[in-house]
């Protein structure tokens, strides 16, 4: 039995009839073709499929979407705007901080949302809000230059084209 | 105007080329798929998806060992959704990743061997009705006595997990190697010390589950998108289990949502998805999930080891004896390489003129171990690190000096018949030890604080292939666009470690454009010329070698139209920045694009090929396959740390890490491959663990499996090394696994500096910790073993 949806995801109202029980993270990567949130446990013990819901990070994974009519869903796709990367994206590229790049949707909308609130957090104010987002590659280090980087800069300059 | 006739000496080809200043090697660049992976576009194999495709479930053993004796899917294949049902009968071909042991199924005909082995699977619409269909598959088992241990594998069984002429009881593989008399060694020496540790088993953890989809055309042609890191072995796996002409299966390796050695095997669920492809004539993915992915494994093995050193006042080594026990877990996979690797390295560090090794793999009834970064190294440097610190101790000598003084010889041959070639190691050493001011510190911290210091080595690429074979183990083709745009095809396989973007650093500096003209198709066994693999660290010497071939191989039928338009002689000519121009008169110039345009009006269509095959080994002895490596790299590490004698608690406070990377291609990725590298080393120091209960995995979960997260990383200083080593691209070795080394052992070794107590086993927990202050800490042991006689040795060829 499928329900109709309204949800607002990346600033774009859309309609979806889903059946009820499926997660945020379902609907996302395979109703809306918003593959750019992925996924690594479907538990909620990983961060990967990390999104924004009114600004705040929450686990796609366990958020169902007939709680989420009226909010705005940010996902990693609507970090791009007018066709300019985010700061962050431009510091974590610059960085290396995306080795295999699997946890980085998540970690860069849960940096997002710290930097929202503190734009100028210590670096263990960074490890802290990022504790919940595991990344096998890297080390952690290159993403936490990467935050620095991007919280230095001018937080609403999209400066370079998406494209560089 | 510039002279129209030569009026310099021609220069040489190759070595004079080098000598011109590189613009893109070595510079701090952005990787090639950067951008697409902070967008979110990167299409990992989960992220495709097809017209009409179905969803592949696989139904698993709940029994650590049992016999199947009947399966019943007929209530399955009437279910609505349901398309296919499939069962072990319709593959019955066995495969495995190394020859010797294709003891795999897709789906397991007589038993099964682990909680988790699969016995059926189902293609359904979506993966609800998939899932729901497995509850109505009737498997019949008769249960058998579980294997969980090495010692319970070493006991009599009537029932071997394998039954196999080739096999005794549940011993897998057990070899013997010797090379000079040990214990003439041993009787030379002033002090021998022999003791036991041991390596608890951890996995991989990648954060991408597995993921594959197959797609069986209209035409006979069968094409799987896969998150393997080793498309060329899936290929003939899959050619072979399918009873396919290889011609007509076609593999493409996705982007890898991290590898580690997780996904270089070839899986049963590749070849399930494949055959369902076949049975519902639509495409079918399966993704498996966390749990499962923990079933898969092939990571680290749990070893045993016992290790006999003889060493003289001075702290030169006279002999050393290893022995390994590794607990393989049901299969295969890449064990009898890995067996032999816990034996093949320990003389590329540190001198060691007399050497013997035994060792002994055997099945037990957990998901196959096989290789993870530093595959089969990594355990036996644990404890030959702990062991020579402790040495050190005995003869009161500085545990740096005592590595120092004994560091391998470049350009010289081990024991063992391994040729070593540029050895970064005395500078690694001294470089970690200053920084961190190593030998002011040791045994002079306050209690609860202590520092070590360790050192090692690792393959910049497997010297063999995993078949035996005389062809290339990489390949490369390149092709030019008529705007400028130069295309590189390689099977290489980019698992996040960056292996795409070295090869366009390389072909844009050899080429002389800019990096974002060169495009990459990379990992597809019907448009790649063969790469084996991203395993064994082999992917930017053999592949960056195969790049420079075919880029040089190129440039003389770009270079020669162009001198004859230009009016320059042909060896004046350079190529950098998009240009090709005149040495002398950088002014005068034509676009790369330019002289594409006229090289291919002149030559036809243009493109090359380059490959490489590593230098042939020296050794001739069974068992010589594994350890040669084209070069070797060379790590130190200092790690200073805190313990809390009261909980148990270890607090990392920094590492300092110096790796010899020969060369870095782009030190931004260098340093990033070795902080990868020290974390994973710090989460199977400290708390990685696969470990089983009841025959049932303890911990089959992220929350469980207890890893690293951002606030358990301490600072690291990562110091490169650079030794320009004459195999490499541009002087480069590897990066992505030897770094990982130094860095287990040296946590035990500063608890002891910091408490003065010494836990010979991993992880090195809290609660380990604590018994050990108490004094209640068990001696880690191994098993009595009657070891085979030593492996004749033959004269080693001639140094090639």
């Amino acid at each position: 039995m499928k329900h109709l949806l309204n949800l607002s995801v990346n600033g774009e109202p859309v309609e979806v009839a889903v059946p009820l029980h499926h997660t945020l993270l379902e609907v996302l990567r395979e109703d809306l073709r918003l593959t750019g949130t992925k996924h690594g446990c479907e538990l909620g013990e990983c961060g990967t499929c990390t999104v924004l819901v009114d600004g705040e990070p929450v686990l796609s994974c366990l958020a169902l979407p007939i709680e989420l009519e009226g909010t705005e869903i940010t996902t990693v796709e609507g970090l791009t705007k007018d066709g300019r990367a985010h700061p962050l994206q431009i510091a974590f590229a610059e960085t290396g901080a995306a080795q295999c790049g699997y946890c980085t949707p998540g970690i860069l909308l849960a940096a997002k949302a710290l930097l929202g609130r503190n734009p100028r957090p210590t670096r263990l104010e960074i490890q802290e809000a990022l504790a919940g987002n595991l990344c096998r590659c890297t080390g952690y280090i290159q993403i936490l230059q990467a935050v620095e980087r991007a919280a230095a800069a001018d937080p609403a300059d999209y400066t370079k084209p998406i494209s560089v | 105007m510039p002279p129209t006739k030569t009026d310099v000496a021609p220069e040489q080809s190759s070595p004079a080329q080098e000598a011109e200043p590189l613009s893109i090697i070595g510079k701090p660049l952005m990787k090639v798929d950067a951008m697409a992976k902070v967008a979110g576009e990167t299409l990992f194999a989960d992220d495709l998806a097809f017209p009409r495709m179905v969803f592949c479930k696989m139904k698993r053993s709940p029994h650590p060992h049992a016999r199947i004796l009947n399966v019943d899917t007929s209530k399955a294949e009437v279910l609505p959704g349901v398309l296919a049902v499939l069962v072990g009968s319709e593959l019955p071909i066995p495969f495995g990743i190394l020859p010797v042991s294709q003891d795999e199924h897709a789906l397991c005909l007589d038993k099964v061997r682990f909680v988790g082995d699969p016995v059926a699977a189902v293609a359904a619409v979506d993966e609800e009705t998939a899932e729901a269909a497995l509850e109505h598959i009737d498997v019949e088992y008769k249960v058998l006595p579980s294997i969980m241990s090495i010692e319970e594998a070493l006991a009599d069984t009537d029932e071997p997990i394998h039954a196999s002429e080739r096999i005794d009881g549940n011993v897998h593989k057990a070899v013997t190697l010797q090379f000079g008399d040990v214990e003439e060694g041993f009787a030379e020496a002033d002090v021998v010390r022999e003791e036991s540790f041991f390596f608890e088993g951890n996995t991989h953890l990648p954060m991408e589950q597995h993921a594959a989809i197959a797609v069986y055309g209209a035409d006979g042609k069968m094409t799987v998108w896969s998150s393997t890191q080793t498309p060329h072995y899936v290929h003939r796996a899959m050619a072979k289990v399918l009873e396919m002409p290889p011609s007509r299966v076609r593999i493409i390796a996705c982007p890898n949502g991290g590898g580690f050695g997780g996904k270089s095997d070839p899986f049963n669920h590749e070849m399930v998805v494949a055959k369902l492809s076949m049975k519902t004539r639509r495409p079918v993915k399966i993704t498996l999930t966390r749990e499962e992915v923990f079933y898969c494994h092939r990571g680290r093995h749990p070893v045993k080891m016992w290790v006999k050193t003889g060493i003289k006042k001075d702290g030169s080594i006279t002999a050393m004896h290893f022995r390994s026990f590794l607990d393989g877990g049901a299969y295969g996979s890449y064990g009898v390489a890995s067996l032999y690797y816990t034996g093949a390295l320990q003389t590329v560090t540190y001198k060691i003129p007399r050497y013997k090794f035994e060792g002994l793999r055997v099945f037990t009834n957990k998901p196959p171990c096989g290789p993870k970064r530093g595959h089969g190294t990594v355990q036996p440097r644990f404890a030959i690190e702990c062991h020579l610190d402790k040495l050190a101790e005995e003869i009161q000598k500085s545990p740096l000096d005592i590595r120092l003084e004994k560091v391998v010889e470049p350009f010289s041959t081990t024991a063992n018949q391994l040729k070593i070639r540029t050895v970064g190691l005395k500078e690694c050493l001294e470089r970690v030890a200053e920084r961190s001011d190593f030998r002011k510190k040791h045994r002079n911290l306050p209690r609860g604080r202590g520092i070590a210091i360790t050192a090692s080595s690792y393959l910049t690429g497997a010297g063999l292939p995993i078949y035996w074979n005389k062809l290339p183990h990489s390949g490369v083709q390149l092709q030019l666009d008529r705007g400028g745009g130069v295309t590189a095809f390689c099977g290489s396989t980019d698992i996040g470690q960056g292996s795409d973007s070295v090869l366009a650093y390389i072909v844009a500096e050899e080429l002389g454009v800019e990096v974002e003209d060169v495009h990459v198709v990379t990992a597809d066994t019907s448009l790649t010329p063969v790469d084996l693999g991203s395993y064994s660290s082999r992917v930017t010497l053999m592949t960056g070698n195969a790049a420079i071939q075919a880029a040089r191989r190129l440039k003389p039928l770009l270079l020669d139209p162009a001198a004859e338009k230009l009016q320059v002689p042909v060896e004046r000519l350079a190529m950098a920045h998009g240009k090709i121009f005149d040495r002398q008169y950088p002014e005068v110039s034509m676009d790369f694009a330019e002289a594409v345009v006229l090289a291919e009006a002149k030559h036809g269509t243009l493109g090359s090929t380059g490959s490489y095959t590593p230098p042939r080994s020296r050794g001739r002895y069974k068992g010589a396959g594994v350890g040669p490596s084209a070069t070797y790299s060379y790590s130190a590490c200092v790690l200073e740390l805190e313990v809390d004698e009261d909980t148990g608690w270890v607090k990392i406070e920094h590492i300092w890490i110096a790796h010899d990377v020969g060369k870095p291609i782009n030190p931004l990725l260098a340093i990033g491959q070795i902080e990868g590298s020290v974390y994973m080393g710090l989460g199977e120091a400290l708390m990685e663990e696969q470990v089983f209960r009841k025959g049932v995995h303890k911990i089959p979960s992220m929350l469980d499996y207890k890893s690293p997260t951002f606030v358990d990383m301490p600072p690291v200083t990562s110091i490169l090394i650079e030794t320009l080593d004459p195999q490499g691209p541009y002087g480069a070795k590897e990066c992505g696994q030897g770094p990982l080394l130094p860095v287990i052992p040296a946590v035990p070794i500063a608890i002891y500096d910091a408490v003065g107590v010494r836990i010979d086993e991993t992880p090195v927990s809290p609660d380990k910790i604590l018994k050990a202050l108490e004094g209640r800490l068990a001696k880690p042991t191994v098993p009595e073993y009657d070891f085979p006689p030593p492996a004749e040795v033959p004269p080693m060829r001639e140094d090639s």
